[in-house]
């Protein structure tokens, strides 16, 4: 099967059922993408599939097949450089044990694409499908905010 | 060149472009070649014996490897406290909780793991189980604090107010679920293997997997080595549940004869691991009408669950945060842990000082309404100040923040708003706490962490610690507290893993230890090495070690003295909007100021405040775990749920500066401070709003509901 993964051609021999989560980590080496619940509670797990935000634990590899997937990854630009949404989840001190940091910078990624302004509220929204533990929210959503043109 | 200080500005985490690009390496994120599955089995009854264990002949049991307690090299024991907690139980032993381990598999795929489980079938003779607190007849340990004279005997009380409450299980819930890689070797330099077994983890205490390990799996300090990963949360769940992982990740390794990826899922992580102690705590005080405070007499019992984990520390800690943060001349404080055929609780960030200070919050609110006064003016006569005396007979001669906190918090508090309909009423609540900073008494001596600093040949700086980064900026702080003492730039020094074969033990990250005390010995190697590049060329590496300084006194005996080395200070002001005719409570803004001696990194602080606030209000109103048969009924995050981005409230943190002069800069452990106040705060706001007062949390529809019908 074939589906593009963060703007290159990826080409598969895989079981159409096996969980994205899995191929990706397991036989694309993308580990950024990270498992804390397997059951679409978390968001962990988050990637875009043709600019969506979807939890990959619940969705089978065969179901991307010609689509375009981005993981954390793909969120750098190609030489490394951090996007404006990374780099303030830095400064904000929006990543504490880092775990829900992919998940939550490609649902606010969808975000700030959607809506070049968003408010508190809008942020909220956004990131309450994507689960933390450590921040308590306030850093992360100032970290969203910071980046609204 | 002049470089200048970065102590008390927020530079980036040091693993904060690791942390945004997903190249951070967690344990599950490691390959290892030729790594196998594995999988503990565990019992499914609360309390028994097991009479067999039988592998089903249908399946070919030469596809994958079986463990049992007889394969157990050295003492079948997870070495804690006490040595009560099996590694796993044996056939003819006893099951003391649901979930308790008996049996481990490896297999080289999950597909065929799962087969194997399917395939084993444990019987048992089951027992008559214990699971209410107020049925427990073992006891696990038992505190008695005395100051002054016996309830009955103090004169002048003119009023007496009794009062319990019941607070309730509560998991931490860190994103990243618990998980260790076990090598049955040790690496030597290039591809040499030497007989040992290494472990790669999810944890917050190296050390204390490594002599779990050691123990249990018959190992010398050089054959165990145990390595942290990149950790994703702990919160107290990754200080003594690891060794369990470890030791049993490790068993499978050493039998298969290749390593073994041992992670849990969500699942096995919430039915299984350990939780916030539940408890009740009764309180009789006793005032002038004046509302002079004369006399305290408090009665604590934790439910520690089937073994004894960390049980008795936890309930040291609840005692003596039992009296709040108040002087108070007669104090009787009673408190003991019992065991119920429940999992075993454990540590989880506050370790019992939230369930104690929960009542003794309420407490004054409940006094003050008998005295017809305010709860804001009743504390401030209440409060500890310069050189009052706790329940424990330690003066407080420096950095006393409650009523600096007080003042902070109510001048930061806006007006309370309107609320948002006919249904929805809304109401303020306060709450005053402080929290010991470091081990109880004389925990740090016993330990006496230990930290390394290398100066080398190319004119950077290491440190060597078994400190953890959990996300809480051990790695950031220790480099900004290095580089300020040492005089040179942050890009100059860095942190050697946190790996037993390279680091020295610096004691466990827990405990709100870690930028105080450890953080101190960084600047005293830091220190040392500068004074000695004056006269000698790198490489230089010094160690240093915690002292205890003369003037901290502790009685283990009549627990009395000082029984931490200093308090962190927080008043948090909670406002809540209470749907009456659902019984939903929601937490729309929080103010909370915390006196933290000084603010070495003051983004990373607000977030630890921020996060742990969040955390209590979680405990407080929607954490609710429900028992079934000896088991948690919601044992999948579908079920249990932790407050989102939509149901956290708006913060606003204030951090007030009043130093410690043993804290580097000032500096005092603030990590789990955060999850005292909210709760006893929120459930003021809640009777504010509705004038019902309830006595347990979490403050569930049901409850809220019930309280308001039977008004
Ligand atoms: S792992 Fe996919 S939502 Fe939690
Ligand atoms: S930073 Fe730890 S879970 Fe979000």
């Amino acid at each position: 099967m074939r589906f593009t993964l963060n703007g290159a051609a990826v080409s598969l021999d895989v079981v159409g059922s096996r969980r994205l989560l899995d191929v990706l980590r397991e036989d694309l080496g993308k580990t950024g993408t990270k498992e804390g619940c397997g059951e679409g509670e978390c968001g962990a797990c988050s990637v875009l599939i043709d600019g969506e935000v979807v939890d990959s634990c619940l969705v089978a590899v065969g179901q991307v097949e010609g689509r375009n997937v981005i993981t954390v990854e793909g969120l750098a630009g190609p030489r490394g450089e951090l996007s404006l949404l990374q780099q303030a989840f830095i400064e904000h001190g929006a990543a504490q044990c880092g775990i829900c940091t992919p998940g939550m910078l490609l649902a606010a990624h969808v975000l700030l694409k959607k809506e070049q302004r968003p408010d508190a509220d809008d942020v909220r929204e956004a990131l309450a499908g994507n689960l933390c533990r450590c921040t308590g929210y306030t850093k992360i959503i100032e970290a969203v905010l910071s980046c609204g043109t | 060149m002049v470089t200048t200080s970065t102590i008390g500005r927020s530079v980036p985490r040091r693993e904060g472009a690791a942390k945004v690009t997903g190249a951070a390496l967690y344990t599950d994120d490691l390959v290892v070649a030729d790594a196998w599955y594995g999988q503990t089995v565990r019992s499914t009854i609360p309390r028994g014996r097991i009479r067999s264990i039988t592998l089903d002949p249908e399946f070919d049991w030469e596809r994958v490897v079986v463990v049992t307690a007889d394969d157990i090299p050295g003492e079948n024991v997870v070495h804690l406290i006490r040595d009560d907690q099996p590694v796993l139980a044996r056939v003819g032993g006893e099951i003391r909780h649901r979930e308790e381990p008996i049996l481990l598999l490896a297999a080289p795929d999950r597909n065929t793991l799962e087969e194997a489980v399917r395939h084993v079938r444990i019987d048992y003779d089951p027992a008559e189980p214990v699971y209410a607190l107020e049925e427990a007849t073992e006891v696990y340990s038992t505190i008695n604090i005395r100051k002054g004279k016996d309830f009955e005997d103090v004169e002048g009380v003119e009023l007496v107010v009794e009062r319990s409450f019941r607070v309730g299980l509560q998991e931490q819930l860190y994103i990243e679920p618990q998980g260790a890689i076990a090598i049955p070797w040790r690496e030597r330099g290039a591809g040499s293997r030497e007989p040992g077994v290494t472990i790669i983890g999810s944890l917050q205490c190296p050390y204390y997997v490594h002599r779990a390990l050691k123990r249990a799996l018959k190992l010398t300090d050089e054959q165990a080595v145990v390595v942290q990963a990149e950790t994703g949360g702990g919160f107290g769940g990754k200080e003594e549940y690891p060794s369990m992982v470890a030791i049993h990740a490790a068993l499978l390794a050493r039998k298969a004869g290749r390593p073994v990826r041992l992670i849990y899922d969500r699942h096995e992580d919430l039915a299984a691991t350990t939780k916030r102690h539940p408890g009740v705590i009764r309180h009789r005080t006793g005032v002038k009408k004046d509302g002079t405070l004369l006399s305290q007499d408090i009665e604590i019992v934790l439910d520690g669950g089937g073994y004894c984990t960390l049980t008795p520390v936890v309930l040291s800690r609840a005692a003596i945060h039992a009296t709040g943060p108040y002087s108070c001349p007669n104090v009787r404080i009673h408190a003991r842990a019992v065991a119920t055929n429940t999992p075993p609780n454990g540590a989880f960030r506050g370790f019992g000082a939230p369930q104690s200070l929960f009542a003794a919050e309420l407490m004054v609110e409940h006094v003050a309404e008998r005295l017809g006064m305010s709860s804001v003016d009743l504390r401030r006569k209440w409060m500890l100040r310069l050189g009052d005396t706790t329940a424990t007979g330690q003066t407080l001669t420096e950095s006393v923040g409650a009523e600096l906190v007080l003042d902070a918090a109510l001048k930061a508090a806006s007006a309370v708003g309107r609320s948002g309909g006919r249904a929805v009423k809304r109401g303020r609540g306060l709450s005053l706490v402080f929290h010991g900073s470091g081990f109880t008494g004389s925990g740090e001596k016993k330990l006496q962490g230990t930290l390394a600093m290398e100066a080398l040949a190319d004119g950077t700086f290491r440190i060597l610690t078994a400190s953890t980064e959990i996300g809480q900026g051990t790695k950031t702080i220790f480099c900004q507290l290095a580089a300020d003492a040492l005089g040179v730039g942050l890009d100059k020094v860095d942190l050697a893993p946190q790996d037993t074969s390279l680091v020295p033990d610096s004691g466990p990250t827990v405990a709100s230890r870690t930028a105080m005390i450890v953080g101190r010995l960084v600047q005293e190697a830091a220190t040392e090495i500068k004074d000695r590049l004056q006269r000698e060329r790198a490489p230089i590496k010094v160690q240093k070690s915690y002292v205890q300084p003369d003037s901290i006194h502790w009685d283990e005996t009549t627990y009395t003295g000082d029984a931490y080395p200093i308090y962190a200070w927080a008043c948090t002001i909670a406002d809540v909007d209470v749907d009456m005719t659902t019984g939903e409570v929601r937490v729309t803004d929080l103010v909370t100021a915390v006196d933290c001696g000084k603010a070495l990194h003051p983004v990373m602080a607000e977030g630890q405040i921020e996060g742990g606030t969040l955390q209590a209000v979680g405990w407080a109103t929607i954490e609710e775990i429900k028992m079934k048969d000896g088991g948690y009924q919601n044992d999948r995050l579908a079920t249990y749920l932790i407050p989102t981005a939509l149901d956290a409230p708006r913060i606003k943190t204030i951090l007030v500066e009043n130093p410690y002069s043993r804290g580097p800069f000032g500096a005092k452990g603030i990590g789990e401070l955060p999850m005292d106040g909210p709760a006893p705060a929120i459930i003021a706001a809640i009777h504010d709003a509705t004038g019902v007062w309830l006595d347990e949390i979490p403050a569930t529809p049901e409850r809220v509901l019930a309280a308001c019908a039977s008004r």
